[in-house]
């Protein structure tokens, strides 16, 4: 099978930090991709790469066939590639509701003129997305926040309306940065669980996350980074006993 | 008694202009998140074509002064012509600032504003520089011949060119255009990712607010029948600012209040003089009450960033209109929590 992403010598320099120095590694449609590493091995400048936020100084990135490479972020959105942010990035004095609504697609009733005098079409499409927004909130279980401004909504409460904003998108590939970070645990699981929902439902997810223990139950394929490359990727049974990921793990200690 | 009804209509005119301002400023500001320091600069462009539009052409018999140009347009063109010439100031002034963002777009659109006041001073066949361009011909003015009531009337039409701005600022806020803007007010990169190109966004409502601000200046013209450089200096963009920070960002209704409030704070200071204690600390000391008059304004800033930060009427949210209520009234009940 064609891979959905595929990531070829991606670099990116920071004056004389080579933070993301070749990285390569594919992600097949309709699997859970984990990448993960130590502090500082590149992952979320990677994810940055991918999703046009950073230029890349060398290397490309193929998306669904056609090379993405340098393309802006919100394009990339619109082909079907939306990420989300390790620290939540909500509209905060906008409520749960809005939020959502503002990330529907092809909406012509945002369009100056059609939005002013309210065209058929747009109040159409508005009708649409509010009734993909009520079927997000259902899904992901977060229908009591709808009215709350995503300002005053929890650490967890705000991944899991990042990952709402991302699901109103229809995208081919979500990108999540730490989707486990700083949420209580009650609420890990049931993210989680979420995950494995929509990859049943056919999504494709990448995923980077320091909590080992939940990526490893989570992910189909694990793809492991050091010093900004990729140090080993395969299967996640095989990879966690690979001696090269203990020496960056355990910083060289000999099990 | 009259004279009271005259300078209080006269009052409300300036409300009602600085309340359009206002929108303007809302919508750049409060909606879209774009603090622009030189928004002055798109009023006045708004007044000196207002003036040229309306101003009979030199080789016309109703021609005095000594102004160069002069179109002798209708004031319902003017109008457009205002408002066209204030949005494309806009435009530019967008084009060169809007990639810029919180105090760096404040400072170089301040400058901008400088730089465009200096080109107005200095531009003698536009403006008349220093001397000004007097009279200029007000609005329905021949169709009533008391200059009194001819300031009721003016104040209608001030009222109904604020109710159009008011329309078209509420109607882009409330679309899903204006949904799109307060999300890039909020996050802008968090508004990209969501497949939003935001430059285009920002400098649609940075147009739309010179478009405002285009109106509000034709109407200050009108109001006086007369237009000189002097009158838009950056006090003029600081009193927006304090109309829209008093009456609440990104609320319409609110910025016309903080407007109004504004002019009544600044106009009834006037009348410390009335007050006998204040009377007798001024004998000593002339510059006593103009100063008593920043003070008693700026107070008025503190005690609402103090009590009110959103202003007297703030931001509200936009929630969820339900689908349907008989769905609601079936929902479960919430378990009542018993005590173990």
């Amino acid at each position: 099978m064609n891979a959905l992403l595929e990531v070829r010598e991606v670099r990116k320099a920071f004056g004389g930090v080579k933070a993301v120095n070749g990285a390569t590694f594919t992600v097949a449609p309709g699997s859970i991709t984990g990448l993960i590493g130590p502090n500082g091995a590149g992952k979320t400048t990677t994810f940055d790469l991918i999703s046009g936020r950073t230029a890349c100084d060398g290397g490309t990135v193929q998306f669904d066939g056609k090379n993405v490479t340098g393309n802006p972020i919100h394009k990339l959105s619109c082909a079907g590639l939306v990420r989300t942010f390790q620290i939540p990035r909500a509209f905060q004095r906008m409520t749960a509701w809005e939020n959502l609504l503002f990330s529907g697609t092809n909406h012509p009733g945002e369009g100056f003129w059609a939005g002013l005098i309210s065209t058929g079409s747009s109040r159409r499409r508005e009708k649409e997305v509010a009734a993909q927004a009520d079927e997000v909130l259902t899904f992901l279980e977060i229908d009591h926040i709808a009215n709350l401004s995503a300002g005053s909504l929890s650490g967890g409460q705000r991944k899991l309306l990042e990952l709402g904003r991302a699901l109103m998108r229809d995208p081919k590939l979500i990108m999540l940065d730490e989707p486990f970070a700083g949420v209580a645990p009650a609420l890990t699981g049931k993210i989680a669980q979420k995950l494995v929902e929509l990859r049943e439902q056919g999504m494709t997810i990448v995923l980077v996350e320091h909590d080992l223990e939940t990526v490893m139950r989570l992910v189909d394929h694990l793809v492991v980074m050091h010093m900004g490359a990729v140090l080993v990727a395969g299967d996640p049974s095989v990879v966690r006993t690979d001696e090269r990921v203990l020496e960056a793990y355990l910083g060289g200690a000999h099990v | 008694m009259t004279g009271w009804l005259l300078f209080g209509a006269f009052v409300l005119t300036n409300a009602l202009i600085y309340g359009i301002l206002a929108l303007g400023l809302n919508t750049q500001y409060g909606l879209a998140g774009q603090a622009n320091f030189g928004f002055v600069a798109l009023f006045a462009a708004g007044a000196f074509a207002t003036t040229l539009a309306v101003l009979p052409p030199p080789d016309s018999p109703e021609y005095v002064g000594t102004y160069e140009i002069g179109f002798g347009l209708p004031w319902g063109a003017a109008l457009l012509v205002a408002a066209a010439t204030a949005g494309g100031v806009a435009l530019l002034m967008g084009l060169v600032c809007l990639r810029l963002g919180g105090h760096y777009l404040a400072m170089v659109t301040f400058a901008m504003a400088q730089v465009f006041a200096s080109f107005l001073a200095n531009e003698e066949w536009i403006t008349k520089g220093q001397f000004g361009i007097s009279p200029v011909p007000q609005p329905l003015r021949d169709q009533v011949d008391e200059a009194s009531t001819y300031i009721y009337l003016y104040l209608g039409l001030a009222a109904v060119v604020t109710l159009v701005a008011y329309i078209l600022a509420e109607r882009a806020g409330r679309s899903p255009f204006g949904r799109v803007l307060r999300g890039i007010r909020e996050d802008e990169v968090a508004a990209r990712t969501l497949g939003k190109a935001a430059g285009a966004f920002k400098l649609k409502a940075f147009v739309l607010g010179g478009v405002l601000a285009g109106l509000a200046g034709a109407v200050w013209v009108g109001s006086i029948g007369a237009v000189h450089v002097g009158q838009f200096i950056p006090v003029v963009t600081f009193n927006v600012w304090l109309a829209v920070l008093l009456g609440g960002v990104g609320n319409n209704r609110g910025v016309l209040l903080g407007a109004l409030l504004l002019v009544l704070i600044r106009e009834s200071t006037r009348f410390l003089e009335g007050v006998p204690f204040l009377a007798d600390l001024a004998a000593s000391n002339a510059s006593f009450l103009p100063s008593l008059r920043y003070v008693i304004i700026g107070l008025a800033l503190i005690l609402v960033v103090r009590f009110a930060p959103q202003g007297v009427l703030p931001e509200r949210l936009r929630k969820r209109v339900q689908p349907d209520l008989t769905a609601d009234e079936s929902a479960p009940v919430e378990p009542v929590q018993v005590k173990a």
